[in-house]
């Protein structure tokens, strides 16, 4: 079907919001990898480089108290759920405005008031914690959907196999997503699993699954609303497969000389920002100066979060032992 | 299901366990119970007998097995704000949560500010016959990671006490309980709401001449030592732990300033075990008060074997603790 047609759906509103999010994504994105090549940033970098209509599409489908159980590329999903730019530039730099207050780096926060979890490195962990978060709105009657997903690599983990079929057995509402981008660092996913497509394993939940075009905002967003809306409904989890191609490195120190270079150049085509201008045109929602204008409106806002973050104090040494033990535990 | 227990009647350590469970169910709406089996079959042990009827299918949940995903699903519930308490079938299958429990339980508060209020059961121990997969002390791993709480009591008092204030706490705790002792103790509990605190050790038997510093089912057994040596003039001070994160380091070392012996008791391997810990602590900060060596006794770095013979000359047994405490003395 024509995207333009079913993007109708979407209110011109929510789509220019939309388009904001892949914009900042890029631009803070592209910072945080300028910063690393200056030897500013230390540690891993990770980004969503091409894949930024993952996040902004699922994030922009969710409601406000739903919960979010991101994967290390989904940059979009902080950014909708409030994280500014300062904050996640001072936890790349370490720093203790950052969320994590320098225990962790780069992708590794997370805020239970913002309803986002702290991805952890060990891929697919946090699927059955995730399903946790939906078991607890179902025990407690709450309408309420949890997000949640990994890569392609991570669907081969036990704990992606466990908290799908824990989810399914249960009816339980959240969504689980792959972010299908053909690499799980330098594997490609021919070596990682027999069947074609990643989500031929939700039927072997008893789960219904589709696959989506992970570069096109407005059908993430749509394959989002969907499977949102049935877990709403008490009908049970659902799969999405978002194929897209990771464009960068697995880190930003990985030049990722395992790609073949005319993949890159076949999916730069398909590239999430240009095909949400494309849509947008389209639509007669944007025309370019209207795209110049959102560029140079994130860029102030990701140069402002600049400046905060390197002007913010660094953690002292002994803060090292702080935060071991909670004294309480607050609802959510 | 259990029925109300006068003060006076003696409860079994395994009904203290269900006694806990029940009366936290019952005062707090957030608490429920994920695990395998326990619901229909109301558990291995039995210890949720009747939970399923009286709490229904979404407070005690019956799961695939999938002790990762469990421990995982009862992180994200714990997070939202519920006490999930987990069952561990046996202690054992604990190393498949592994993962979750020391890389994402033990350290969502330190990396982000999320509490995980979650209880783990897990029933540990030899002595039943179970062979290397039904007789784990595995406290030891989770013993190295920080952000976990861990008990294992000794006693029916301790067993209920302690699981109360395990599932009132807000950090992940893992509840070693040891099957020996299920239905081999008893004793009369209070019949009012009581909590053992975390962190608190437990003088178990007051004595002047060597520290025995243990923890679990090598309790009772220091106790029995205890009363052998007391005929030959040798007065043991038994020191049971009840738990192991957070130490209690004042208790250990003020024990061991009086008596200025230490035997360290336990069941898991030798080898790196919370024994090798205590002695370095008390080689470290009580080197002065120190009249011998610090003597540990725990069991091979093997396996837990099957076969009686060979399980019993794993086991520490009384005469390992009489001979040292002899040996002790002399110094």
């Amino acid at each position: 079907m024509d995207v333009a047609v079913t993007a109708k759906e979407i209110k011109r509103d929510d789509l220019l919001q939309m388009y904001h999010y892949l914009r900042l994504t890029r631009a803070l994105e592209d910072r945080i990898t300028a910063l690393y090549r200056q030897g500013r940033i230390v540690g891993g970098v990770y980004t969503s480089h091409g894949m930024e209509a993952i996040a902004v599409g699922y994030a922009s489908a969710l409601e406000r108290d739903d919960i979010i159980a991101p994967y290390h590329r989904d940059m979009g999903a902080f950014l909708i759920r409030g994280f500014t730019p300062g904050e996640v530039l001072a936890q790349y730099l370490g720093k203790r405005a950052g969320p994590s207050k320098g225990k962790d780096g780069n992708v590794h926060m997370g805020d239970l008031r913002r309803g986002v979890f702290g991805f952890v490195s060990h891929l697919a962990d946090n699927l059955p914690v995730a399903a946790g978060a939906a078991l607890a709105f179902k025990i407690r009657g709450e309408f309420r959907v949890v997000f949640t997903g990994t890569g392609d690599g991570g669907t081969s983990r036990g704990d992606f196999h466990e908290a799908m079929n824990l989810a399914a057995v249960r009816k339980l509402p959240v969504v689980f997503y792959c972010n299908n981008n053909q690499y799980a660092y330098s594997t490609p996913i021919r070596l990682q699993m027999a069947v074609p497509n990643v989500v031929d394993r939700a039927k072997a939940y008893g789960m219904p699954g589709e696959i989506v075009d992970g570069n096109d905002v407005a059908a993430v967003y749509l394959a989002a609303k969907h499977a949102i809306a049935r877990a709403r409904a008490g009908e049970g989890p659902t799969f999405l497969e978002f194929k897209t191609m990771r464009m960068h490195g697995h880190s930003e120190h990985d030049p990722a000389k395992y790609v073949p270079p005319e993949l890159l150049e076949e999916w730069k085509k398909e590239d999430p920002i240009l095909k949400a201008e494309q849509l947008l045109k389209q639509l007669s929602y944007g025309d370019d100066s209207y795209f110049q204008e959102v560029v140079e409106r994130v860029k102030k806002e990701v140069e402002a979060g600049v400046e905060f973050a390197e002007q913010a104090p660094l953690p002292e040494g002994p803060e090292v032992l702080e935060g071991v033990f909670a004294d309480k535990a607050d609802s959510y | 299901m259990m029925t109300m227990t006068e003060a006076t009647e003696e409860v079994s350590y395994v009904d203290a366990i269900s006694q806990a469970l029940d009366e936290e169910m019952a005062r707090d709406e957030r608490v429920f119970l994920m695990g395998e089996d326990i619901g229909t079959y109301g558990g291995a042990f039995k210890i949720t007998e009747g939970f399923l009827q009286k709490y229904g299918e979404w407070r005690v949940l019956d799961t695939p097995l999938a002790e990762s995903g469990i421990v995982g699903a009862a992180i994200g519930a714990a997070m939202m704000g519920l006490r999930p308490v987990v069952e561990m079938q046996f202690a054992d299958f604990i190393s498949c949560a592994f993962d979750q429990i020391t890389e994402v339980a033990a350290k969502n508060h330190y990396r982000w500010g999320a509490a995980v209020p979650m209880v783990i059961r897990a029933p540990f121990g030899g002595g039943v016959h179970g062979g290397p997969f039904h007789s784990e002390c595995p406290e030891g791993w989770f013993f190295h990671s920080p952000g976990l709480k861990l008990v294992a009591p000794s006693t029916p008092y301790d067993a209920k006490g302690l699981l109360k204030a395990a599932i009132r706490d807000p950090n992940p705790v893992i509840y070693f309980e040891h099957k020996f002792l299920y239905r081999r103790i008893k004793s009369a509990l209070p019949q009012e709401d009581f909590v053992v605190p975390l962190g608190k050790a437990d003088i178990k038997r007051v004595g002047n001449d060597i520290s025995v510093i243990t923890y679990g089912a090598m309790v009772h057994l220091a106790l029995e030592s205890a009363q052998t040596l007391a005929d030959e003039g040798i007065d043991l001070e038994v020191i049971d732990l009840r738990t192991l994160i957070p130490i209690d380091k004042e208790a250990i070392y003020s024990s061991v300033r009086k008596t200025s012996k230490a035997i360290l008791l336990h069941e898991d391997n030798k080898t790196g075990g919370i024994g090798a810990e205590i002695a370095a602590r008390l080689a470290e900060d009580c080197f002065d008060c120190l009249d011998g060596p610090i003597v540990r006794i725990a069991p091979p770095d093997t396996p837990v074997p099957f076969s009686t013979p060979l399980e019993e000359f794993f086991l520490p047994k009384t005469s390992d603790i009489v001979s040292a405490a002899r040996k002790l003395a002399a110094y």
